[in-house]
């Protein structure tokens, strides 16, 4: 297994170089430059601008040069809040934008889970169809409408919650944003656990534990639950990895700063370190969080077998 | 062993459906009951209802099944008990083992976890306890290695082993019941024998009845002291095994105790040129390999086989699951890479093309064995049939082209009317004529035909058999016949081939593998058939 972990790690590297020179390419051949914006610039100013982040050297140099950065673990400034480093912008806000996103994700987990066995447990009762109406409503009602919902409600009206705001990171500030990041994803592994669990308890095996009359509990949770969690653990990494780097809708309405914002915001102002920066941590995240899922498909299932 | 004393009776048990296309009644009302001791069979075929009968006995019918009637054990009406009172009887009192023995054990707990889980909750035992228990268990069922086994999970072992660890739960708690469905279906035939040789013994060693429920008569046979038949969720005929199967009285018994295929395939002509020829063909299948994880290993799926097939012949290539026959049969087809040479009338076939192989497709056809799977369920039968043609023989039109489907349907003995219809509204048989007819309609030299009435009722395998028999004398074909049901291979193939492992372990003429085999598997392989089906009857 500590074999099978190294390797995928080293066959990372080739994966995350072929992702940073699409990106790096990519995000060049889009129109427009990170000084193009901003209006008053004259010809002289953004010439010297231009050469001082080397943005005049042929496009190969300044890959090599990128390349050499990103090695030594410099992402380069950022062009358009040149105060900070890409590396100082990750540094502040990837922990927060995490901390929401692994809340939402264990939230979404266990009451999506806890919802989807229930649903299974009652097929075409009114419990199943409750859920379902509720993922249903869950997964099509978008972010940006729950997340001003939650704010007038909690916030304007009944005035629980703080409209928006991180505060320091208390906990008050983060109910908001992590219930409308949650929501969804409740929706969706509600429906998938009820899919799987379904399939989990037609299975012969779960009509051996019935026919050898072992308890309710036995069957759900030891001999249905175990093979019904393979589907969830497959969503859950690339979800995750969605999650913790950040949401611009959540991030923007809320006015928490972390780390969504800086993808869209980033590829807009062609701010070409931030969007490579962007980039290189969802790779990350992205990689990571599959081989996670790899390593717990195994945990699950003795079947799976990486030696 | 008969103490004539019931302990299960079961009144007036129907089980209902509710399906999408409304109610079907599965069991319509039927009365039987087991002596403490004895071995009752329930005979039917596939839909006559005889697992529902259990299941619903058992309260383990699909959620929109429904039972009514009585199930008395022991002076207790099963169907009427609450969860936990019915739980102190599954698995202790009444226990079950299934047709499936490869899915029917949780594959993600090791054989001993779920051994000692009915013991530990029927006998309140502690762990340690159980586990003894649980080792003499496998022990008791033969299983070799018992410690080390315990620790295994269903995925390292065979079906066989799969299905006696499936015994050894079911016998956990002293049953006093115990019911086999279709317990040794999936299982090759030695396998077959072993097991139902395990389950006699066990049955003198502790006493308890056991209720068959199966589609084989020669288990009936060997096995029963008592047979219901059962058809379309009736019972049609009941009684003494030996009186049932002398003196059938209703005609569908009869029809059944007929339906062993018969007739024997006289050899071709002696002069009889040879169509498909295979010298040392060999198939290798890479396992594992990779990056940083060194050299793959190669499995020899096909050793060193030579084969030749004459016009008008028919090849049975017999072996247990993983002897390398199906792979065989692919691999002489040109479907599956494979070295050693490979000759097609006078042409070598081994190193051509896919292109160049497309226009001998034709007449080089393969009929698999699974009805349901193999054919497209979006595609009316009609296009099923004359997909081939589009490819073959381009230059039909749609006119024509129906025009060979109406003429292929009714050469298998189908309504041509029903080509608009699609897959799912055909029973099994029906499919496996409609594979058939999308074979013949390319008009084809060599058929490969794969395990084709495997997944049939008895009665039907019959039909297929004279089919293809029927076909094979109309058009002077020539068959590849891989099957591991010796009955069926007796009466297809006049040549027959031994598979063990990739390689052959016998060839020669039917009559003389069959009646005076050489080598020792072959002897097993017939010895454990024919075992199974001691008393053949005469039809």
């Amino acid at each position: 297994m500590l074999l099978y972990v190294f390797r995928r790690l080293l066959t990372a590297i080739p994966t995350l170089f072929v992702i940073v020179t699409l990106a790096f390419f990519l995000i060049r051949v889009a129109p427009g430059g990170p000084f193009n914006q901003e209006r008053g610039l004259s010809p002289e100013v953004k010439a010297n601008l231009e050469a001082q982040f080397g943005l005049g050297d042929p496009l190969w140099l300044q890959y090599w040069h990128y390349l050499q950065n990103l090695l030594h673990g410099n992402f380069g400034p950022s062009y358009n809040l040149p105060d900070f480093t890409v590396g100082e912008l990750f540094a502040k806000g990837l922990p927060i934008s995490i901390q929401l996103g692994a809340s939402a994700l264990t939230l979404a987990l266990l009451i999506g889970s806890t919802l989807g066995i229930i649903a299974a447990l009652n097929q075409n009762k009114a419990a199943d169809y409750a859920v379902i109406a509720t993922a249903t409503a869950g997964s099509t009602i978008p972010t940006f409408v729950i997340a001003p919902i939650i704010q007038l409600l909690f916030g304007l009206t009944w005035k629980l919650l703080p409209i928006g705001g991180w505060g320091d990171g208390a906990l008050i500030n983060k109910i908001g944003p992590v219930l409308t990041l949650a929501l969804p994803q409740i929706a969706i592994v509600a429906r998938l656990m009820r899919g799987s669990m379904i399939e989990s308890l037609r299975s012969h095996h779960i009509r051996t534990a019935r026919a050898l009359g072992l308890s309710d509990w036995s069957i759900v949770v030891k001999h249905a639950l175990r093979g019904a969690l393979l589907p969830i653990v497959s969503y859950a990494g690339p979800a995750a990895a969605a999650l913790l780097t950040g949401s611009i809708i959540v991030e923007t309405i809320f006015a928490i700063p972390g780390v969504g914002r800086y993808f869209v915001d980033a590829a807009l102002n062609r701010d070409y370190t931030l969007v490579m920066g962007t980039v290189v941590v969802i790779a990350i995240f992205t990689i990571l969080f599959n081989l996670i899922v790899d390593i717990l498909y195994a945990v699950v299932d003795p079947r799976v077998r990486y030696d | 062993m008969n103490t004539s004393q019931p302990i299960l009776a079961v009144k007036d048990l129907r089980v209902r459906f509710r399906t999408l296309d409304g109610q079907v009644d599965a069991v319509k009302g039927i009365n039987l009951h087991v002596n403490a001791g004895e071995t009752v069979a329930i005979v039917g075929e596939s839909g006559s209802g005889k697992s529902q009968t259990m299941m619903a006995a058992m309260s383990l019918l699909a959620s929109n099944g429904e039972a009514t009637g009585a199930v008395d054990y022991r002076g207790r009406n099963l169907l009427g008990l609450d969860k936990s009172a019915l739980n102190d009887v599954r698995g202790r009192k009444i226990t079950m083992i299934f047709q499936e023995p490869m899915t029917s054990l949780d594959p993600l707990y090791t054989i001993g976890n779920q051994l000692m889980e009915p013991i530990r909750r029927h006998r309140k035992l502690g762990k340690t306890e159980a586990r003894k228990e649980a080792l003499r268990l496998l022990e008791l069922v033969k299983i070799p290695d018992p410690e080390r086994r315990l620790k295994s999970y269903p995925y390292e072992m065979s079906g066989g082993q799969r299905q006696r660890v499936m015994i050894a739960m079911a016998l956990a708690n002293d049953p006093d019941i115990l019911i086999a469905d279709e317990p040794t279906t999936a299982l090759d035939v030695t396998v077959q024998a072993q097991i139902l040789t395990l389950l006699a013994e066990l049955q003198r060693k502790f006493g308890m009845a056991i209720v068959f429920i199966t589609h084989d008569l020669g288990i009936v046979r060997r096995f029963a002291d008592r047979v219901y038949v059962m058809r379309y969720g009736e019972i049609v005929e009941e009684g003494v095994t030996d009186a049932l199967f002398s003196a059938p009285a209703h005609p569908y018994t009869k029809m059944l105790l007929a339906a062993e295929p018969t007739g024997r395939k006289a050899a071709p002509p002696t002069g009889a040129p040879v169509l498909l020829e295979g010298r040392n063909v060999e198939v290798s299948f890479k396992i594992g390999g990779g990056f940083l994880a060194g050299p793959p290993l190669f499995l020899k799926a096909v050793d060193r086989i030579s084969l030749a097939l004459k016009r008008g012949q028919t090849i049975g290539i017999v072996g247990e699951s993983g002897s390398g026959k199906s792979t065989l049969g692919r691999a002489l087809l040109r479907l599956l890479p494979s070295e050693g040479s490979i000759r097609f009338g006078a042409r070598e076939i081994s190193g051509v093309s896919r292109e160049a192989m497309r226009p001998l497709r034709r007449e080089l056809q393969l009929v698999f064995q699974d009805p349901f799977g193999s054919l497209s369920p979006r595609m009316t039968i009609g296009q099923v049939i004359t997909e081939g043609l589009l490819v073959h023989e381009p230059s039909l039109s749609s006119k024509q082209r129906d025009a060979r489907a109406v003429e292929a349907l009714l050469e298998v003995g189908l309504d041509p009317n029903m080509r608009n219809r699609y897959a799912h509204e055909f029973s099994g048989g029906q499919r496996q004529r409609i594979a058939i007819a999308r074979a013949m309609i390319l008009k084809p030299k060599v058929v490969v035909l794969d395990e084709p009435t495997s997944a049939l009722d008895r009665s039907v395998q019959k039909q297929i058999v004279d089919l293809l028999r029927k076909l094979q004398a109309d058009h002077d074909l020539s068959y590849l016949f891989i099957s591991h049901d010796l009955a069926v291979v007796r009466a297809m193939a006049d040549y027959i081939i031994v598979m063990k492992q990739g390689q052959i372990v016998e060839e020669g003429l039917t009559d003389d593998i069959f009646d005076n085999p050489r080598e020792t598997y072959t002897q097993t392989l017939m010895a454990a058939a024919i075992d199974v089906k001691k008393f053949r009857i005469a039809s």
